[in-house]
This record gives structure tokens, sequence and C-alpha cells, in this order.
């Protein structure tokens, strides 16, 4: 009870208001008080105490510097507790030296209770607990307590000399606190530069385009010790050969090798599921295998298109409905159809479900084998609402029977 | 009304969509050409409305639940128009004549049949003609008046009759 000082009700300049409580007794430690039936006003420096009315007129009341609280808890109530008042509990500092003068001079508890007779707000918790997280009264007064300290230290020697402001396990939260802030500010710097960066990136980008212009445009003119010397420097930026960036000198390299490793990779996977992948499985198993170095579906495509110039033995092939495959390149479309054929003389009739699931292979992919088959004129549909079905191709058939 | 035989296409359902496969929709739509031509002929029937095709068993076969899309039918009239089996009605091409002799075809039937049963050079209404006694043995008995007309015009473009056309009295002389 002897944290507690007078104080005036009136906020000070830096302080803000948090909340109010009315029908608050105070405790100190286990014995009642007779500060009971008060109105209690929670701010950002400071708990405030003082009978009905006191505070909005701006009297003198009671102030528990919210800097004294180690810590704070609800009192569970005993067994033998009837009463409907909640309790918190406040665990209290040393009062400081240079504390104003409060309604108690000595006490033998080291914490207070707020009894609400009213019952306890649940917001009133984590609003306390808010404010001394944040701390506001530190930010707004270190001056004046790092002064006092100056000057008390000269008449006090009973006052230990300030390293941290406090210790225990207060201590450790808040050097873990102190250490997060600095993490996070490092990030947020980090990743300033790294806009930086990608805003020079955009300049430096334009600047070496128009520089290789300027070379393309007059080849003569620069000297190849000068041409050299500029690559250099392009190089030493991370920018590849910008200069033949339309002829995709580099990234065809690239691509090529990026197609071997994909007939290297995915001969086997497309062989066991029937010779013909879509272009979107493919990405993700590639993906899947890679594990770290991810492709880009671009590069993907891109590599997938030098597969057939490179006489690899997996082939691009785009379907007339736009879905590309890779597939093997001994793949037949005459086995597919007669095996397709077969099928539908077994069954009547499919859907490119049915088929998908008979034969393992993704809907798209089915879908694609009957058009395929339909092309080869030995299906034809039939497309009512219910589906788009596939039958022999009785047409051709019955006639060529006739 | 005769019972019609229809053709094993007529319980294909795939028959009821028009295949993208050139040489397939080929023989699709021969295969209904003569269904259409044989189902008027029985039927006696001559014209096909579009917009109403759905009403006519023809186009919608309740029993597989299916029906050629009125597309699928203008494609298919217009292939009739180019062997002179149908023609348009309106500018629209939503009413179509069909006929399944051409209407030369036709034309030449009567003629032969007017020669043989001594009508040359006399006169016979077009009631006679299509419901008269004489002709219940002859396949234009029956026969749509605005088909058996533009047959009729035919002739008269090859001077081998006239045609005699007042309010009511509609009639045609052979040569």
């Amino acid at each position: 009870m002897n944290r507690f000082e007078y104080a005036d009700s009136r906020l000070m300049p830096n302080e803000v208001y948090a909340r109010r409580d009315m029908a608050v007794r105070l405790y100190d430690g286990d014995t009642k008080t007779n500060f009971e039936g008060g109105e209690l006003i929670l701010t950002s420096h400071r708990i405030l105490w003082g009978r009905p009315g006191d505070i909005p007129r701006g009297n003198t009341c009671l102030s528990l510097s919210l800097r004294y609280v180690v810590f704070f808890e609800e009192e569970n109530p005993g067994p033998f507790s009837f009463g409907r008042s909640k309790k918190i509990i406040l665990h209290l500092s040393e009062p400081a030296v240079d504390k104003m003068p409060g309604p108690a001079d000595n006490s033998l508890y080291n914490y207070v209770k707020l009894s609400f007779k009213e019952g306890l707000d649940s917001h009133f918790i984590t609003q306390l607990s808010d404010t001394i997280i944040k701390r506001v009264w530190e930010t707004s007064t270190t001056g004046l307590i790092v002064l006092n300290n100056a000057h008390d230290n000269q008449g006090n020697s009973k006052l230990l000399p300030q390293i941290k402001p406090r210790t225990g396990i207060i201590g450790i939260e808040r050097s873990l606190q102190a250490k997060q802030k600095e993490t996070d500010q490092n990030i947020s710097l980090a990743f300033r530069d790294l806009t930086k960066l990608m805003d020079m990136a955009k300049d430096m980008v334009a600047i070496s385009k128009t520089i290789s212009a300027k070379i393309r445009e007059r080849q003569g003119d620069i000297t190849e010790d000068e041409t050299v010397r500029f690559k250099a420097y392009l190089m030493s930026l991370g920018i590849d050969d910008p200069v033949t960036r339309d002829a995709y000198k580099s990234s065809n390299e690239y691509f090529e090798q990026l197609a071997k490793q994909l007939a290297y990779i995915l001969e086997e996977p497309i062989k066991e599921v029937g010779g013909m992948m879509t272009l979107t499985d493919v990405y993700c198993r590639v993906n899947r295998a890679r594990g770290m170095e991810l492709l880009s579906p671009e590069d993907l495509l891109h590599a997938s298109r030098r597969l057939a110039p490179l006489s690899l033995p997996i082939v691009l092939r785009s379907f007339d409905s736009g879905v590309m495959v890779l597939q093997i390149h001994s793949h037949d479309d005459n086995a597919v159809v007669d095996r397709i054929t077969e099928l539908l003389k077994e069954r009547e009739s499919m859907t490119a479900e049915d088929l998908a699931q008979s034969e393992g292979i993704s809907v798209l992919l089915a879908r694609e084998r009957l058009l395929v088959t339909e092309k080869y004129g030995k299906a034809c549909r039939d497309d009512s609402i219910e589906a788009l079905k596939f039958y022999p191709n009785l047409f051709l058939e019955e006639i060529s029977n006739d | 009304m005769a019972e019609i035989e229809w053709p094993w296409q007529y319980s294909f359902p795939p028959f009821f969509t028009l295949q993208p496969h050139a040489d397939t929709r080929a023989k699709q739509i021969a295969a209904w050409k003569s269904l259409v031509l044989e189902y008027y002929r029985i039927t006696k029937q001559a014209v096909v409305d579009v917009r109403e095709v759905h009403t006519n068993p023809l186009f919608n076969n309740t029993n597989i639940n299916r029906k050629l899309p009125s597309e699928a039918v203008l494609i298919i009239l217009e292939e009739l128009g180019k062997s002179g089996n149908a023609s348009p009605l309106d500018k629209n091409k939503q009413r179509w004549l069909v006929y399944w002799h051409t209407l030369e075809e036709w034309g030449d039937i009567i003629y032969n049949w007017a020669q043989e049963n001594g009508f040359v050079g006399s006169v016979c209404t077009l009631f006679e003609l299509t419901q008269g006694e004489d002709t219940i043995e002859q396949e234009f008995h029956g026969l749509d008046t605005e088909v058996l007309i533009r047959s009729l015009k035919t002739l008269e473009a090859a001077r081998k009759a006239e045609l005699i056309l007042f309010d009511e009295n509609q009639g045609v002389k052979f040569f």
C-alpha cells in the first residue's frame, strides 16, 4: 500500500486514458482498507483510485504508478469464499525513493489487491496487460528518471547504480523483448534495402539496355576493349548478357540442357503412364524432383519446345484443343486409336471420365485420346445434356460392311 | 399414316449430334437425307418448319431422349436443297418444302401417266390428279398441292403442259 501516492487526478501530458471501473476496493496485501466503493481509472501510466465523484472533479486521489507492477494475477476464489467480488492481485516492486507521500508509509506486503465488487470486466485484464507491456511511462519519463537517479546517487549510497532498471524474471523478459524489437528492426531495414535494390535494378537494366542498343548501333565506333569492359561491368551487375538478349543466346543453352535433363528424368515415368503426360503433370513432377531449384512454367515450356530439335526420346505435342503433353517419341497414335476402338466396341459408349477410370489416366488426356480416335474416324460423338459420349463409328463401319 | 421402318441410325445416339469428323459427317448427313425423304414419302407430308421440328418424331427420338438440333436440321435441309429435294418457302429459311422426287422427276411421272391414260390435250383439275379415283394407284396420289404446282411448272417450262390457275379453279392442260 506504500507504493500509492497522493496525486492530481488530471492526466499528465503524455498520459492516455484507458478505462474506468466502478465500486473498487483496495486491499493492502490481504487486509481490507477503508478505500472502498471507489472509482478506478486505468491510464497508460498509472492506476488512479478516488472516492466516487472525486476524479471527475479533479480532486486529489490515490495513484499507483504502473512501473511498480511486476506481475499481476486474478485471485482464485478459495473454497470458503462466498463473496461475488473478483480480486486482482498486483505484485509490486520496492517503492522508489523519490516517491511522493501516500496514504501509507510502510506496508508489510509487496502486493495489493483490487476488489471489484460489481464483478470484473474481462477486458480489464487484457487492457491492463496491454498497457503494462507497452510501457509508455518509460519512453516519456526516462529523462527524468536518469536525472533523478544522478541526483539521488550523490545523497543516497544505499541506492544501487542503475545498470538495468529491473532484474529477475521481468528483466529477462525485457531483454528478450528488446532483442525481438532489434531483429524486427533489422528485418524491416533489410527489406527497405531490398526495395532500394529493386528500384536500382530497374534503372540499371534500363541503362544497360540503352547502352547495349548504342553498342549495336555503332558496332565499329567503340573499340573492342571498351566493349569487353562494358560487358564485364554488366556481368558484375548480375544481368545476363543483355546485348544478345533478343537472340536468347545464353538461355538457349540453358533450355537445351534443361531439355536433356527432362528427357533423362521423364522417359521412364512417361512410359509407365502410357506414353503421354500432360505438361501440368510434368511441371509438378519435375519440380517435386528438383525440390529447391524450382522451374518456372515458362522455362519448362521453352525447354519442352527444344525436345524435338534435339531428337530426344520424348517430344512436346499440342493437341488441337491446345492441351500440351510430353510423349514418347515412338508413341503411335494408331496404337492408341486401336486400343480405344476396341474399348468402345466392348462397352458400346464411353465418356472421357469412363476412359480415364479404366485406363488410369487423367480425364484431360482421356478426352484427347477420344478426340484423336474421332479424328481417325473410329469414333463418333453424342453430345447431349448428359455428357459428351463417344460411340464406335457405326456410320463408317456399317457402310463398309454393306 | 403408314408405319415407318426406322433405320438403325435412328436409335443410335450419335446420329443426333452433328459429327465434326468430315467423312463421318458426310455419312451421317446422307443417312439423314434418306431418312427425311423416306419419312416424308410415307407420311405424305411436304412442309418442314425448322422452328417446330421437335414436335416431329423424325427429329426427336423420345425413346433414346435425343433431339436433332435446329442448326443440324437446317444443314440437312440445305443439303436436300442442293440435290433438288427441298426448297425454302421463305427468306429466313424457316419453312421448307420437301419432296422425295425432284420436281423434274415428278413432272415426268405425271406426264407419263397423262400420256398413258390419254389425258394429253385435255384438262385435269389438280384435285383430280391428287385425290381423284383415276390416280389412286399413282405415286403422286395425295401429293402436296404446292409440290404439284411446282412440278407442273417444270412441265410448263418444257412446253408439255399449261397451268390454269384461277381463284378456285386449278387445272392443267397437257400437250
